[in-house]
Parts: C-alpha cells; sequence; structure tokens
C-alpha cells in the first residue's frame, strides 16, 4: 500500500510539473506583458528603454528557458511578488485559501448530511413516487447554472425579503460569529444546493447497484430486519464508489465555489484567481492555478488510497495504477 | 518444456503432401492475478506439444473435453494466434516467423467458423456484405463480380438472393451458421477450420448443417478441420479422428479405427459416452455382456491445466493405470492392430496394443 | 425455432421500433425531446419571427424601459427597450448553436481517442487515459478562464480574424472542445473493449483485415450508441460552460447575444427589474435538465442491461 501512495505521488509531482509549463506558457499568452503595463503607467519610457528592460528581466528569451528559471525559482520557495496586490504571492493566497476551504467545507458537509439519507431512501423505494420525486430533484441540481442560482437566492432573500445581505464577508468594525455567518449564509446555501444533486444521484445509484447483490439476499434470507441490511452490511459497500466520486467531485466543487465567490464578493481564492487573470496578474494567476491543481490532485489521490482501504478486493501491490 | 511427448515423425504418405502441418505447437498463457507478480509466474499450458497433418480432401475431426485446448489448437492452425513454440508450415511454407503483411496471402486460403452463430456476424452489415467481406479485404473480383459471387454462395448454401439485404438479427441460429459458411467458402479456401460450428445450434438443425458442410466440401474439394466435443458428429462427418486431452493429442487415426477400436483409455470413454440406439445395442448384444464394457466410468475432474500430472497426464482418472504411467509420458506411436493401408492410427499409452483388441464395449 | 432450410421466419421488429418502443416509456425523456425541439425551432426562425411579428430585437425604445408583458412585448421589454422575447430567441440561437458544435467537437474528439485507445490497447491505451484522467482531475473552471483570456495575437493568428466579430464564438468553441472531450473518450473506450472481444471482430482479423479497416467498419458502427449517448449528455454541459463563460465576460462578447451575456447584464439590474434575470438563466436551466432528461432516457433504450425506470 505504500508502495502504491508513493507511486501516485510521483505521478502527481509529474501532472504538476505538466501542468506548471503549459500554465506558464498559458499566462505568457494573455494580453499584455510586464513591460507593457510599465509603459503605459510611465508615459516617459522611450522604446529603446523598453527594449533594454525586457533584456533585463529576460523577457525576450525563449520561453523553455524563462521556464526553466521560474522553475529553479519557484522550487527554492520563491514564487513571484502579485503585481497588484505588491506583497509575496503566498502572502495573499494562503488566507483566501483558507476562506474558500471554509465555504468549501461548509457546503460539502451540509450537502453530504442531506444527500447520503436521500440517496438511501429513494434507493430503498426504488420507482415509487418518492424515488420519482427526489430523481426529478437530482436532475433539477446538476443541471441549473451555479451563477443563476445564486442570482435567484439573492433576488429572494436579499432583494425580496431583505433579509440576508447580497455580498462581502462581514460588516466592517461589526465582526461577531452571528454577523458572519449572515454573511456566509448565501454563498453556503448556494454551493450546497448546487452539490446535492449530484451526490444524491450518485448515493441511490450505489446503493442501488449494492442492494441488488447477492450477499444482501442472503442477508435477508438470515432473518435480518430491512434496517440492519442496510446499516450493516449494504452501506459499507455502498460507501466505496461514494468516497472516491465525493473527492473526485474536488474539481467541480472548486468550479463552484469560484463561481459562488465572484457572485457574493467572497474573499477566497476562486475568485482571487478571476480577478488575477482579469487583472494581468501573472504571477498571482500562476501560482494561484498551480494551487487549486495541486489541490485537486491531492485530492484525487487521497481518493484512490481510502478506496484501496475500504475495498478489500483490490489489491495495490502491483506497480502500476489499477486501470 | 516439461512433458512435452516426443512425436515420431509421421509416416508420409506416397502421393498426400500435407496441406497444413504442424509439428511440436506449444501454446502457453501467462495468468495474472493480484499479488503474483513478485513470484514465478502462473503458466496455462493450452497446447503443450502437438504434432499434426491435414491433407488435401479430408475431414479431419478433433475432439475433447471442454478446456483441453482444442480452440486453442484450432485458432494456432488458423493464424489468430502466435504460438510460444513449434511450426505451422502451409505446404511447406513456414508461418510463424511471417508478420502480419506476409501472411496475409495464407489467410484466404485457411478460413475459419465460429462456434456462436450470435456473435461471429457483425450486426450492423448487411449478410451480402458480410459475405463479401473477404473479398474486399482480399481484393477478389470487382465489385458486380461479388455481387454475382455472393448469390452463388447464398444459394449453395441454400438460402434466398433477398436474405443478402437483411441483418443477421432477422435469422435463426441454423441460417446464420450458413451465412458464417458462405463467408468461409467465398474466398475458394483450401482448408475450413470450423470450431464447433454445430455445437450452438437445435439438434435437428445440426444435421442440415452439416450434411450441407459435407456436401460443399465433396464438391469443393476442400480440407476441413472439424472441432467437436459431439462424438456422434464426428462419425458423421469425419475421415479421421485425433483426440486431445489437457494439450496433447492422445489417439489419432482413420474414423473406423479410433471410433471402433479405440487404443486409448479417454478414447474408451469417450466413445462409450456415446448414446446407444436401442438397434446397435441388440446387434452387439452378444458381445456387450462379456469383457470389461461395464464400469468404465471416468472419476474425478480434468485437472488444471496450470498443473498438469507428472507421467501421463491422464492417469489420475485412468481405469488401467499402472506405476509406469505415473513416472513415464508414453510417446504417440502406431499400434500394432491398426489395419494396413491408409493412414496410420497413433495413441499416447503404454497399453494402447492390447486395449485396442478390447471390444470398445459397444 | 423450427425453421427447416428453405423456410423462413418472420422478420422480427427492425431495431428501431424496439427502441423507440422503450424511449417512449421515459415520458420525462419524450417531454424534453419536445421542448427541445420546440425551443430549436423558435431560436433558430428568430429572425422568421422577428420580421413576421414586425419587432426589431435591436430596436432601442427609452421610452419604454422595463415594461411588463404586454400584447406588443411577449414578456416585456429590457433596459433598452427592447423586446424581451425576441432577443431571448436570438440569445438561445447563438447558445444552442455553440452548444451543438461544441458538443459534436468534443464527440469527435473523444471518440477518435477512445476507440483508439480501446482497440489498440497497451501503451497506447495507458497513455491516453492517463492524459483523460489528467485532464479530467482538473479544475475545469480556472483553466477555462485562462484560456479565455488568451490574447488571440500573441498565438499569431491573423489579424482579421481576431477583429471579426465572430471570434468569441469560435473561440469559446475550441475552448470547450478541448476540455469537453473525455466523457465521450472514457465510454467509447469501454464500449470499444466490449466490441473488440466479440467474434465478428476475430473473424474480420483471421482475414487479415488492418486495425483502421476493423476499427471503422466494425467498431465504429457498433459503438455509435454510447457515442450518442454521451454526446446527448454533454451538450447540456457545454450549455452550462458557455454560459458561464459568457457571464462573466469571456465567452461570446456582446453585440451578439447569448443567455449567458444576456443574464450578465441582468446581474446590474436586479434590484429594479429581476424578471430579466429569470428569464435567460431559466432558459439555460430548461434546456440543460432537458438534454440531461433526453440522455438518460436514451441511455436506458439503447442499453438493454440499464436499470429500467
Amino acid at each position: 500500500m505504500t508502495r502504491f501512495v508513493f507511486v501516485r505521488l510521483g505521478e502527481t509531482a509529474v501532472v504538476l510539473t505538466i501542468m506548471s509549463f503549459l500554465v506558464y506558457a498559458l499566462i505568457g499568452l494573455m494580453p499584455g506583458d510586464p513591460i507593457d503595463i510599465m509603459i503605459s503607467s510611465d508615459p516617459h519610457l522611450t522604446a529603446a528603454d523598453a527594449e533594454r528592460l525586457r533584456a533585463l528581466y529576460g523577457l525576450d528569451r525563449p520561453i523553455v528557458e524563462r521556464y526553466r528559471d521560474w522553475l529553479e525559482a519557484a522550487l527554492r520557495g520563491d514564487l513571484g511578488y502579485s503585481r497588484v496586490h505588491a506583497r509575496p504571492v503566498l502572502e495573499i493566497l494562503l488566507p483566501r485559501l483558507a476562506n474558500t476551504g471554509v465555504l468549501m467545507g461548509l457546503s460539502f458537509v451540509l450537502s453530504v448530511v442531506i444527500a447520503l439519507p436521500l440517496g438511501i431512501y429513494a434507493a430503498m423505494r426504488p420507482y415509487s413516487r418518492a424515488d420519482y420525486a427526489v430523481n426529478l430533484l437530482c436532475f433539477a441540481g446538476i443541471s441549473i447554472p451555479v451563477f443563476w442560482l445564486a442570482l435567484m437566492l439573492i433576488i429572494l432573500f436579499s432583494v425580496m425579503l431583505g433579509w440576508l445581505p447580497a455580498g462581502g464577508m462581514g460588516t466592517i468594525g461589526a465582526e461577531s460569529l452571528g454577523d458572519k455567518a449572515r454573511f456566509m449564509a448565501l454563498p453556503v446555501l448556494t454551493l450546497t444546493l448546487a452539490s446535492i444533486g449530484g451526490y444524491t444521484r450518485y448515493m441511490r445509484a450505489a446503493m442501488m447497484e449494492t442492494l441488488r447483490q447477492d450477499f444482501i439476499r442472503t442477508a435477508r434470507a438470515k432473518g435480518l430486519s430491512r434496517a440492519r441490511v442496510v446499516l450493516k452490511h449494504a452501506l459499507r459497500n455502498a460507501l466505496i464508489p461514494v468516497v472516491t466520486i465525493l473527492a473526485l467531485s474536488f474539481g467541480t466543487l472548486f468550479s463552484g465555489a469560484l463561481i459562488t465567490e465572484t457572485m457574493f464578493a467572497y474573499p477566497g481564492m476562486g475568485r482571487l484567481i478571476y480577478d488575477a487573470i482579469m487583472g494581468n496578474d501573472f504571477n498571482l494567476a500562476l501560482i494561484g492555478l498551480l494551487l487549486a491543481t495541486l489541490v485537486t490532485l491531492l485530492a484525487n489521490l487521497a481518493a484512490d488510497v481510502s478506496y484501496a482501504w475500504l475495498d478489500p478486493r483490490i489489491s495495490y501491490r502491483r506497480a502500476g495504477a489499477v486501470p | 518444456m516439461t512433458g512435452a511427448v516426443p512425436a515420431m515423425a509421421l509416416p508420409t504418405e506416397a502421393a498426400a503432401e500435407p496441406l497444413l502441418e504442424v509439428r511440436d505447437l506449444v501454446k502457453h498463457f501467462p495468468v495474472r492475478g493480484p499479488g503474483l507478480m513478485r513470484g514465478p509466474r502462473a503458466v496455462v499450458h493450452a497446447v503443450n506439444g502437438v504434432d499434426l497433418a491435414i491433407r488435401p480432401g479430408e475431414t479431419l475431426a478433433l475432439v475433447g473435453e471442454s478446456g483441453c485446448g482444442k480452440t486453442t489448437l484450432a485458432r494456432a492452425m488458423a493464424l489468430l494466434l502466435r504460438p510460444t513454440g513449434g511450426s505451422v508450415r502451409y505446404k511447406g511454407e513456414e508461418l510463424t516467423a511471417l508478420s502480419p503483411a506476409r501472411l496475409r496471402p495464407f489467410r484466404h486460403r485457411i478460413q475459419f467458423m465460429f462456434q456462436d452463430p450470435f456473435g461471429s456476424l457483425d450486426p450492423r452489415m448487411r449478410v451480402s456484405a458480410i459475405i463479401a467481406e473477404p473479398l474486399v479485404i482480399h481484393g477478389l473480383g470487382t465489385r458486380p463480380e461479388r455481387r454475382g459471387r455472393v448469390a452463388e454462395l447464398l444459394a449453395s448454401v441454400g438460402l434466398q438472393p433477398a436474405d443478402g439485404s437483411r441483418f443477421p438479427h432477422e435469422f435463426s441460429g441454423g441460417q446464420r451458421q450458413r451465412i458464417a459458411l458462405a463467408r468461409a467458402l467465398a474466398p475458394e479456401p483450401e482448408l475450413v477450420i470450423a470450431d464447433e460450428p454445430v455445437s450452438a445450434l437445435d439438434v435437428s438443425i445440426q444435421s442440415q448443417v452439416l450434411n450441407l458442410m459435407k456436401d460443399l466440401k465433396e464438391r469443393l474439394g476442400l480440407s476441413l478441420l472439424f472441432i467437436s466435443h459431439d462424438l456422434a458428429v464426428v462419425d458423421f462427418i469425419a475421415d479421421r479422428i485425433a483426440v486431445m486431452y489437457l494439450g496433447r493429442i492422445v489417439e489419432i487415426g482413420p474414423r473406423d479405427a479410433v471410433a471402433r477400436a479405440p487404443a486409448h483409455p479417454y478414447t474408451r470413454a469417450l466413445m462409450r459416452a456415446v448414446p446407444e440406439v436401442a438397434g446397435d445395442r441388440r446387434r452387439r448384444g452378444a458381445q456387450a455382456a462379456g469383457g470389461s464394457a461395464q464400469g468404465e466410468v471416468l472419476g474425478g475432474d480434468v485437472p488444471s491445466p496450470l498443473t498438469p500430472p507428472t507421467g501421463c497426464s491422464f492417469h489420475p482418472r485412468c481405469p488401467f493405470a499402472e506405476d509406469i504411467c505415473r513416472e513415464t509420458p508414453p510417446p504417440l506411436e502406431p499400434v500394432a492392430a491398426a489395419a494396413r493401408g491408409g493412414p496410420p492410427h497413433l495413441a499416447a499409452c503404454h497399453f494402447k496394443d492390447e486395449l485396442s483388441k478390447l471390444e470398445a464395449g459397444r | 425455432m423450427t425453421a427447416a432450410g428453405g423456410q423462413r421466419l418472420p422478420p422480427p421488429r427492425p431495431l428501431s421500433v424496439l427502441l423507440w418502443r422503450r424511449f417512449r416509456e421515459h415520458r420525462l425523456a419524450v417531454a424534453s425531446a419536445w421542448v427541445l425541439i420546440g425551443l430549436t425551432l423558435l431560436s433558430g426562425f428568430a429572425p422568421v419571427i422577428a420580421t413576421a411579428t414586425g419587432i426589431d430585437a435591436g430596436e432601442v425604445d427609452l421610452y419604454n424601459r422595463f415594461a411588463g408583458p404586454s400584447f406588443s412585448h411577449a414578456l416585456g421589454t429590457d433596459e433598452l427597450g427592447r423586446d424581451l422575447f425576441i432577443r431571448l430567441l436570438y440569445g438561445g440561437r447563438v447558445s444552442l448553436f455553440v452548444g451543438f458544435a461544441a458538443a459534436l467537437a468534443s464527440a469527435l474528439i473523444g471518440t477518435a481517442i477512445g476507440l483508439f485507445a480501446g482497440y489498440y490497447g497497451g501503451r497506447l491505451d495507458a497513455f491516453l487515459m492517463r492524459l483523460t484522467d489528467g485532464v479530467i482531475a482538473l479544475p475545469l473552471l480556472p483553466l477555462l478562464i485562462v484560456l479565455a483570456a488568451v490574447d488571440l495575437a500573441k498565438l499569431g493568428l491573423p489579424e482579421a480574424l481576431i477583429q471579426s466579430e465572430d471570434v468569441s464564438l469560435y473561440r469559446i468553441m475550441v475552448i470547450i472542445s478541448v476540455v469537453g472531450w473525455t466523457t465521450v473518450a472514457r465510454l467509447v473506450r469501454g464500449a470499444t473493449l466490449s466490441v473488440r472481444e466479440r467474434d465478428f471482430v476475430l473473424a474480420a482479423v483471421a482475414q487479415g483485415a488492418g486495425g483502421v479497416r476493423i476499427v471503422a467498419t466494425h467498431i465504429l458502427p457498433n459503438v455509435v450508441s454510447p457515442i450518442i449517448v454521451a454526446t446527448t449528455l454533454s451538450v447540456g454541459n457545454v450549455i452550462l460552460f458557455e454560459s458561464v463563460l459568457s457571464f462573466l465576460g469571456l465567452g461570446i462578447q456582446p453585440p451578439i447575444p447569448s443567455w449567458g451575456n444576456m443574464l450578465s447584464n441582468a446581474q446590474e439590474l436586479i434590484w429594479t427589474a429581476p424578471s430579466l434575470a429569470f428569464y435567460s438563466g431559466m432558459l439555460i436551466f430548461v434546456t440543460v435538465i432537458a438534454f440531461n432528461f433526453l440522455g438518460d432516457g436514451l441511455q436506458d433504450a439503447l442499453d438493454p442491461r440499464a436499470v429500467r425506470r
């Protein structure tokens, strides 16, 4: 098992490195470069000056060289400065990452708390009216555009009812827990509602698949009550794919968080990345993206490991990953 | 190679040079499994040293239980699998070392029929396209010529010309095997290898398809390698019979010799297992009472091809086994009582000569 | 099965009839199909409807802003007095077109990858699947944003293209295709793996057919069903991505209307005219859910082993 973890960690590192090159190149393709920005803010710079500055900063060198330099610096711990915020990139990113973590974490827990029982309930009454209704809600959940959901919730709760604020993270000067909760209510609600559909559907499918298997019939034939069968036998087996999907949907959850943060002006990492890209803050955008990718890849790794741990049938002793 | 039976060179007949000949053919499949990567790999010895030759115009039947390796052997002979060892020669030319491109011209002379009538035809293709496909692949004939040939083939297997524009699922199992047969005959092959072509069909349909195959084979002068586990079928269609057990040929010879005077205990047991029609039993009534006919039911299961037994691979189930059987694998050699002339009758048993004299219990 | 050699069984119902029957049992899917057909027709004929009713989608009427539904304006007017209904239809034209086109492009890429990975197996398969898993694992939206923010001049594309009005359309179709192929690739690979083992493929191999011929003639026609299902299901996602990007200002740019950028306009107006935001988003929602139901229904109808609803 440890061998497997190491192999996957290695693979993660490789993917991350490839991604870093790709993203570096992409960022380089964004409009303008640092010198252009300098020029636009300082009218006295001549074209000759610009050339010299470019040479000084090495911006006229081929991209592979520039990438190599960046990589060396990054591995040493120097991740660069944010142009817009005039501070080291990590200093800005980490607190925002924490905020996003809170948002994602709260929504995730809430979604799972609702989705799990809902999925199990639906799976135990297949094709009934209740199941049909749940299924409908699930489809609605996965089809709804997150930004529209956010807008509708804002319209309902802020515009029409005036109960909750439409954005931000706290009233300046009065930052109590209750106050924070008010501000976080809508973002969390949005993200939760957006995620429930997918999780419920998956839980239901996993549960139904497990319930259909023969060992369940054996347990029932032994005379165990329905509830015991579900709780003791079915649940553990159904949890396996569920754990996987929960960790694998990290990427989607992050994207959802990005939209939510943008809609509600919530100071999280998703919004930071968006602002950085739109504001041509190259370093910040680059590191932000890579950080997001890294966290997602780690979540996938966690999914694989827990999947192996939960399902004793799968052996990871082989070198190389299970297809 | 453990336990490969050294075979004697097949005595060559005066005029008949073999069409397809395999020598010492071996096919092993490595077995993978979780947790097995560290230790020695397990290997399935599907075909474990086989010598076989098919002559022009003859029908050779290959019989054996499931898992004895006959399908693997057939597929190797049809060039669908690369053998792990040994040689496959077509009219003297060695085929095993050829690249896929160099192998192509041989493919149209050796055709294959599959067991499952429902899987061997592409459900998305019309019957005429299915039958014409070999012609297209080998570049035989122009489009109108192919159309004509397809019509000709449909007629020769007993189907209507209109059937050409239908799809496979519109036909019954027997009809689909006819289509498969038509497809096999399309490029005018010299040898058709048929892997249990009638086993999946209803008994009443089997005889129709068999008659058709026999008829066409005679008309076109084909050689036929016919694989089956059903001895009644084999009795009807074969000129020679080869019996296979656990990856090796244990007996081979002319049909009558093998069927009426089997020299290997396994063959004897197989023959005994054929349900008898009352009339036959009456005719043999007097002799059936005597001899060691009764009580020769085979015990046990076929051993796993992963770990073949030592010595003669049949000894654990053999009612005649002695010590020598456990130690020395018997070579495939001519049976003393064989009739003179015609193809030789060989068996791999230390007691073959005695056994062939025993009444086969019919 | 009692047919003797010369007799013929009555030809069974063609497969398509059986499939249609099964599909019909899925009422939501059928309803969705109708809804989508209706939407497509309405949006497709938007110019015709516009001329027929005499309403110009671009006609600005500042005296008539934020009007409610009336006889002359079915859903009222927007912040510039333009007829909302017609604008929504024009927006639908673009959104649906991009949705179909990008989904089709993704399907082509995904099918090619899935077919070759599934048929040839081995290293090619391992590599392609690693690639696919890699793309699936990424947080898509941030990446799409970066891709959308790319300065086309730096890529060396011709000036005329960059300045053209439709460039945002092409750009978003390319971007979405680049990341949208993964579902189709996975599904097609799975289907290819199972088709590859069937006897008729082996029969073609026995004839000496080359890989390309086998994939094109035998495997592809037999994996069409999963392709259709996967593509239908992916249209919904594509539309969602397009609308998000347009909403963020990175997708389809005005003056070309799309539901996404109409919603973006409406965002600033939620305090004065919430209905604007409601309609455009609602249409996105309805379209996506309809495609999902349709895809689900197709999947049940085409897959003999699927659980029946």
